[in-house]
């Protein structure tokens, strides 16, 4: 990253509601939201789940065809990078002035349909819906988002754990440096079924699983949340997650000066929670620690942890943000915006 | 940038001298399909790997297995063993059979939570490829694309431009995917595999794709930092390019728009024009509309020239092997180099009219400097990578 970079558009689409106002509103209240049961028979009896959902109320999935028959999660990335690109620039996009980058980062991906389908396959393939299957690939919310602009411009999908966000803003970083692209979105996101919610419930019983998008429009310009600092994250693969989460804290070098905010990736669930409690003991400043509101969202919640951050910027409480995020099994990886 | 180091694993062979020796004899790889149940399908064969039951760590799943053995070839071939570098890898279904299992269980009340978590973690790729590149000694940040079909060409894109940008000297690349039995019915539920089982890419009447498992790697390396260690150079990386096609979910614009971008901007780096280029591995996947639209994009990307352009699809060898496709499509035009030597478009029986470039229908001797290799996946994800023999440090 040699150039100046800054987040010029956030979007979001939380269990607090469809935009960044509903979900830093719910940050500011620092209340965490009220979960509903997610239920399924299983055997004689039924497992249920507590998740937290994004409300169906208030929905601003935007209207473009090919949305109508996709999973959840490709609408809350439509709403969140709608929100993040802003009507000027989706304008400018779709008529082919504005050359706009795609990268999506996500760990679960279309899980709805994946059970869906993946149902119909063991009960009898040769009946398997095909209008299902597309919409199971790892890649199919990036495509429509990109569809959804109109821009041919590149379009990457990343796997990963919740730190990949930042992989994909590295990435995005790399384009606009290049030229490949004039702006890029990065978009995170996350739904809810009984496959992942269960799933991460076996790590451990107090996770609250949960579900939305965040989106970052990036480009070389000025604005209230420039990137100062985006490291390379630190791979697990020689360095335990303590480890790596303090590497991770000493090159962010954020300077704990009082006007310096840091936002965590704590979700309230101690023994995962360690490495980064840790790591950044000794931090006196104000800290911010959106999953504790906003739930795991998994994929997704380094995202909302960014826009959060860029978020904070723009009210002109904090001088710097720094954002860190301890993934659950790839990597250490953190930002750090000023204005 | 040049590559220092290439493997490969498909159901032609277990590594680079195995496919070499396959492709350039004309070999094809199906068999039976013994991995899932597929007595409901309508197809019932696919590139199957016969793949070693033991000598792979217990928690890697197959496709990962797949990517170890390649990843690990690659880094012999580039007389490297680990260091600190980028990993770049590409994949559609990652650890998907894993996944499947996770699935079954929980649908039992009587499944062991501890069993479940198990499946859970080895299910992500994340942890796959900090495992993998734990075992191959390799210190550095990881990057996973899924780029459905393109992914593995996408990777060695990836890593080609952060080499290029003097981001990182070296970066092992590439992409895997193993069969599994979600994808598997996803294609047959789609109509999209041959129901002969015999993909016949650019056929007149090809009628679908072949699926297959397998994996490629390279290490990517700057052409100073393989001179100042004495690497070996198997040939330089010239030109990559990227672009989305809008047009559909699962289908390409009739036209090639999206293809015609990449192959032009992939030329336009590497500073070639199209009758430079002595073979195109072509995405060419067997169904209609792929090959229509690639052979449009083709033809209007060489212009006059296309009746001259050299183009076969080693699919209708292996099968589609998805986000390994683009990696072990690019190793192949590693081995074309080397060898001197064209893969072929197997049986085919009547050209399509879209071909209007010279279609290799068995494999034949060429002097070959330069070769370009399409990949196009759902969603749109298109790229084209452009490897070159001459000009070499």
């Amino acid at each position: 990253m040699s150039g100046k970079l800054a987040i010029t558009g956030t979007g979001a689409v939380t269990p607090a509601g469809w935009g960044v106002a509903a979900m830093m509103e719910a940050l500011a209240s620092g209340e965490t939201i009220t979960p509903s049961l997610l239920e399924r028979p299983c055997g004689d009896g039924i497992l249920s789940t507590p998740v937290l959902r994004v409300p169906a109320l208030g929905a601003t999935t935007p209207k473009f065809g090919r949305l109508r028959r996709t999973s959840p999660i490709s609408k809350f990335s439509a709403a969140a990078a709608m929100e993040a690109l802003g009507e000027m620039r989706f304008a400018e996009s779709t008529a082919g002035r504005l050359r706009v980058g795609v990268i999506f980062t996500l760990t679960n991906g279309c899980v709805n349909y994946s059970n869906r389908f993946f149902g119909e396959v063991l009960a009898d393939p040769a009946l398997a819906s095909p209008i299902l299957f597309p919409e199971t690939v790892f890649n199919a919310p990036s495509s429509h988002l990109s569809a959804l602009i109109g821009s041919t411009a590149p379009n990457d999908s990343l796997i990963g754990d919740a730190s990949g966000f930042f992989t994909g803003i590295d990435l995005a970083a790399e384009w606009i440096e290049r030229g490949d692209v004039n702006g890029c979105l990065v978009v995170a996101a996350e739904e809810t079924d009984w496959l992942s919610a269960e799933a991460l419930c076996l790590y451990s019983k107090a996770y609250l699983p949960a579900e939305g998008a965040g989106a970052i429009y990036l480009e070389a310009a000025d604005g209230p949340a420039m990137l100062h600092h985006l490291p390379d994250p630190v791979s697990y693969q020689f360095h335990g997650r303590l480890t790596a989460a303090r590497k991770m804290r000493e090159t962010l070098a954020a300077n704990d000066d009082g006007a310096t905010l840091l936002v965590d990736s704590q979700s309230g669930v101690r023994r995962f929670d360690q490495p980064e409690v840790s790591a950044w003991r000794d931090w006196r400043g104000p800290r911010w620690s959106p999953k504790r509101v906003l739930g795991e969202s998994m994929g997704a919640a380094g995202a909302l942890q960014v826009i959060a951050a860029a978020e904070a910027l723009k009210s002109g409480d904090y001088r710097q943000v720094v954002v860190s995020s301890v993934g659950a099994n790839q990597q250490a990886a953190g930002i750090l915006l000023g204005a | 940038m040049v590559v220092t180091g290439a493997g490969v694993v498909s159901p032609m062979g277990m590594d680079f001298t195995e496919n070499a020796a396959g492709f350039r004899a004309g070999r094809t790889a199906f068999s039976p399909v013994t991995l899932f149940d597929v007595s409901r399908q309508r197809v019932g064969t696919a590139g199957q790997i016969d793949l070693p039951e033991t000598g792979f760590p217990s928690r890697m799943d197959r496709g990962s297995q797949l990517a170890w053995l390649a990843a690990r070839e690659a880094l012999a071939a580039a007389g490297l063993s680990g260091g600190t570098m980028p990993m770049i890898v590409g994949t559609s279904a990652a650890a998907m059979p894993i996944g499947e299992d996770y699935y079954r269980a929980a649908q039992s009340p009587t499944q062991s939570r501890r069993a479940q978590l198990h499946r859970v973690e080895t299910y992500q790729a994340q942890r796959q490829m900090v495992d993998m590149a734990s075992l191959l000694e390799i210190d550095g940040r990881i990057r996973i694309v899924s780029n459905a079909c393109a992914s593995g060409a996408n990777a060695i894109g990836q890593a080609f431009h952060l080499v290029r940008m003097g981001r990182a000297e070296r970066v092992l690349a590439g992409g895997y995917d193993a069969l599994c039995q979600l994808v598997f019915a996803g294609f047959d539920a789609l109509q999209a595999l041959s129901p002969s089982g015999i993909p016949r890419p650019f056929d007149a009447a090809r009628d679908g794709l072949a699926l297959g498992e397998g994996a490629g790697f390279m290490v990517v390396e700057s052409a100073a930092a393989a001179k100042s260690r004495g690497a070996r150079v198997i040939a330089e990386i010239t030109g990559y390019g990227a672009a989305t096609d809008v047009h559909h979910l699962t289908q390409p614009h009739p036209n090639g728009d999206a293809a015609l971008i990449t192959m032009q901007t992939a030329c336009a780096m590497a500073g070639v024009s199209p009758e430079q280029i002595d073979y195109i591995n072509s995405h060419g996947t067997g169904t209609p509309l792929n090959d229509v639209a690639e052979g449009n994009a083709i033809r209007r990307w060489a212009g006059d020239a296309v009746s001259s352009i050299k183009v076969s699809s080693t699919k209708s060898a292996i099968g589609h092997l998805l986000g390994g496709a683009g990696a072990v499509e690019s190793v192949i035009c590693l081995m074309a180099m080397e060898g001197q030597w064209l893969p072929a478009s197997l049986m085919v029986r009547e050209a399509d009219p879209v071909c209007t470039f010279d279609l290799i229908r068995e494999p034949r001797e060429a002097p070959v400097r330069r070769t370009l290799t399409n990949s196009f996946g759902f969603g749109g994800a298109n790229a084209t990578l452009i490897f070159e023999k001459e000009g070499l440090p």
